[in-house]
């Protein structure tokens, strides 16, 4: 949501700071080493409670520990990893939640641009078209998810009766359309925002100059705007996809997991949270968290996304 | 000061009353009202148990679970007098489900048990089998009278219950005696095709792999069914809510699978047992005998519904008006048949409604197959849960 202003420095400071870099005097080293200090304690913070849980959910993961057995905990090795791995229903889960993940993040990235336009351009009443926008993206999502599931459900809603007779949330495909459906009805509008960020990265100058060249609507939205837009494009999608591969709640919600539409984070609470077992649970978390390492190395650096204000201009 | 996490039960703060008044100072309890549904009662304890929350004192535990956290240390054994008390006159199959390898972990608060309504001015006789019921159904489909058999078949704990019954009621096992391993016999087999066969009659809601408790309630209240399998709550809910139904529905036994042999059902209910980490033990066990003794059972019979499990408590005049079926519920109750008794109960239920979820689709030998694999994993904590 910072990526607009963190990332619009003008020229002029662009140049000093590059020239500052060259030779950093001894002011700005003491300041550095200051700025360092300053957030050490919060650094600190941040390793205590990120990095001890990951380790041990890691530590957990080579462990058979079972909460109702508890006089059975042993170390196994990689014996729960292989019993993970090899299980069908974690493979329909990670499917499940990869179809959520590249559906939604698509579907919504089209909608964001759309909606981030109208939000950018509007011209009368700016603030109401934006708030409004944002309302899906405001409501608690297990709220917003009983609210679909009431209205996909026979006899209480509107839209159980839309496409069918039967009830579309006992069925496994339109359950998963409607769970993307809810998703992306959420998520779009901070998908707007963030390319709105990026929109408004666009000079009009240069869209000025392209149009004086002949340059067709077309032409400058994807040969002019998308070029700039681009570091602000990636992150909305980096921090959306990262997102949608965790999907929960609306699943949770909406069909509990049943017939097959289950995400991983869904299969990791029932193995975890319902069925007490810590040694497949962890497994599964840090399967999860493999993965989304993965996502994030893919986007970073081969697709070179920069994170909102460490693109060297920002950097002091 | 006792803690007692109970599910949410509309008089239960009564009785609670009733024993403070009663304990004359000796300690005072406090109704923790748990979420309404199971798996959401079940998880608030465990997560504060596995943090050794010693906040909670006295625990509702649904029949289920009993096995469960004794295995895992969670709750306290039943001994001496007050072991004696909470047994004395409790029915069987109800005093088994807070047994477990042996030794007693929790005193029967209700059980609870599904009985077979049916409308009488569509069904004059009352089927005593499944394959009597479809029967029934499908003659009433095509002369276009309500003909569905509304019942629970939604993935969750409910579909397993359903197939129980089926088991139970052909003499098949899902487990060993010690629970410990699967055994999944014949019976348990062909229970998967009776299942099948019901699920795929055309004689069912159309939500029907979609329906709970109360979704059958509404289903049969709405007028589309003829039959409906389910728990007594049903029976005050219809006489408030569908006046035009309700001299016309009658209850019998719950259907079985040979017209000799009597239908064995599934029995619920809910068991109290005192938490390991509780600081007043001894009056955490004076207070979950008094809020189950036989007075306050017959309280909740009246007020609440719940089915009794002190015997003695069905002979009393009061239960007729409330209970006009009390004898057959007695007769089910005594006649019972518990889930299997296992630490890993919810393990297996899970993976049992997974394998049964959509109902239709059932292949009886190739999921037995597969169940055997997967239900052996669950109990040895080597399986995934779906």
């Amino acid at each position: 949501m910072t990526a607009g202003t963190a990332e619009k420095p003008t020229t002029h400071r662009v140049r000093a700071e590059k020239k500052a870099k060259a030779h950093l005097s001894e002011g700005k080293k003491a300041e550095r080493k200051l700025g360092w200090l300053l957030c050490a304690p919060a650094a600190i913070v941040m390793l205590a409670v990120t990095a001890y849980p990951i380790i041990y959910s890691v530590w957990l993961s080579f462990q058979r520990f079972d909460l109702k057995f508890p006089d059975q905990r042993e170390f196994i090795g990689l014996g729960n990893y292989i019993t993970v791995l090899s299980n069908q229903y974690w493979w329909t889960a990670f499917g499940v939640t990869v179809l959520i993940t590249v559906v939604t993040v698509a579907v919504e990235l089209v909608l964001g641009m759309g909606l981030a336009w109208i939000m950018f351009r509007t011209l009368v009443a700016r603030g109401l078209v934006r708030t409004a926008a944002l309302i899906p993206y405001g409501i608690v999502t297990v709220v917003a998810a009983f609210s679909w599931k009431y209205a996909w459900t026979p006899d209480t809603g509107y839209l159980a009766k839309l496409f069918t007779d039967g009830a579309p949330l006992t069925e496994r495909a339109s359950s998963l359309a409607i769970i993307m459906l809810a998703e992306i009805w959420k998520t779009t509008p901070f998908m707007a925002l963030l390319l709105m960020a990026g929109l408004a990265l666009v000079p009009d100058d240069l869209l000025k100059a392209a149009s004086m060249d002949g340059a067709s609507g077309w032409q400058r939205f994807t040969k002019v705007m998308l070029p700039v837009m681009k570091p602000a494009i990636l992150v909305a999608l980096l921090f959306r996809t990262l997102d949608a591969f965790r999907v929960f709640d609306n699943i949770y919600v909406l069909t509990a997991g049943s017939n097959n539409t289950s995400s991983v984070s869904m299969l990791a609470y029932n193995n975890l949270i319902r069925g007490l077992n810590l040694g497949i649970g962890s497994t599964m978390s840090v399967l999860i968290f493999i993965s989304v390492a993965i996502i994030a190395f893919i986007f970073v650096k081969l697709f070179g996304t920069a994170a909102p204000g460490s693109s060297d201009e920002g950097r002091r | 000061m006792i803690n007692v996490y109970y599910a949410p039960e509309e008089n239960f703060q009564k009785v609670v009353d009733d024993c403070n008044q009663e304990a004359q100072g000796k300690y005072r309890i406090d109704y923790q009202v748990l979420p309404r549904g199971a798996d959401d009662q079940r998880v608030q304890m465990v997560r504060r148990l596995a943090a050794e929350d010693d906040g909670m004192d006295v625990l509702g535990l649904d029949v289920t679970w009993t096995a469960e956290f004794a295995s895992a240390k969670w709750i306290k054994e039943w001994t001496g007098a007050e072991k004696d008390e909470a047994s004395k006159g409790t029915l069987e199959q109800p005093l088994e489900s807070a047994t477990y390898e042996g030794k007693l972990y929790a005193a029967p608060k209700n059980t609870n048990t599904q009985l077979l309504w049916y409308r009488s001015d569509l069904v004059p006789n009352p089927p005593k089998t499944w394959d009597e019921m479809i029967k029934m159904s499908q003659d009433l489909k095509s002369q276009g009278k309500p003909y569905e058999i509304d019942t629970m078949g939604a993935q969750y704990e409910g579909l397993v219950v359903l197939y129980n019954n089926m088991v139970a009621s052909d003499g098949g096992k899902i487990l060993n005696d010690d629970g410990n391993k699967v055994e999944f016999d014949d019976g348990a087999v062909k229970a998967l095709a009776t299942l099948q066969k019901f699920a795929s009659a055309g004689v069912t809601n159309p939500s029907f792999t979609n329906t709970q408790e109360d979704d059958a309630r509404l289903q049969f209240q709405g007028g589309s069914g003829a039959f409906q399998l389910n728990y007594p709550f049903v029976w005050p809910a219809l006489q408030e809510g569908a006046p035009d139904l309700k001299d016309k529905v009658k209850w019998a036994r719950y259907p079985g699978i040979d017209a000799n042999t009597p239908s064995k059902v599934t029995i619920g209910g809910y068991n109290l047992a005192v938490s390991a980490y509780t600081k007043h033990p001894e009056e955490s066990f004076a207070a979950a005998l008094c809020l189950r003794s036989p007075e306050h059972q017959l309280f909740s019979a009246i007020n609440d519904g719940v089915p009794p499990t002190i015997e003695s408590v069905y002979s009393d005049p009061q239960m007729d008006k409330a209970y006009p079926f009390k004898a057959d519920i007695l007769a089910q109750v005594k006649d019972g048949a518990n889930r299997p008794i296992t630490p890993a109960y919810q393990n297996v239920s899970t993976v049992l409604s997974a394998t049964l979820s959509p109902p239709a689709d059932i292949r009886p030998e190739q999921d037995a197959k597969d169940l055997r694999g997967s239900i052996q994993d669950a109990l040895e904590s080597k399986g995934v849960l779906p």
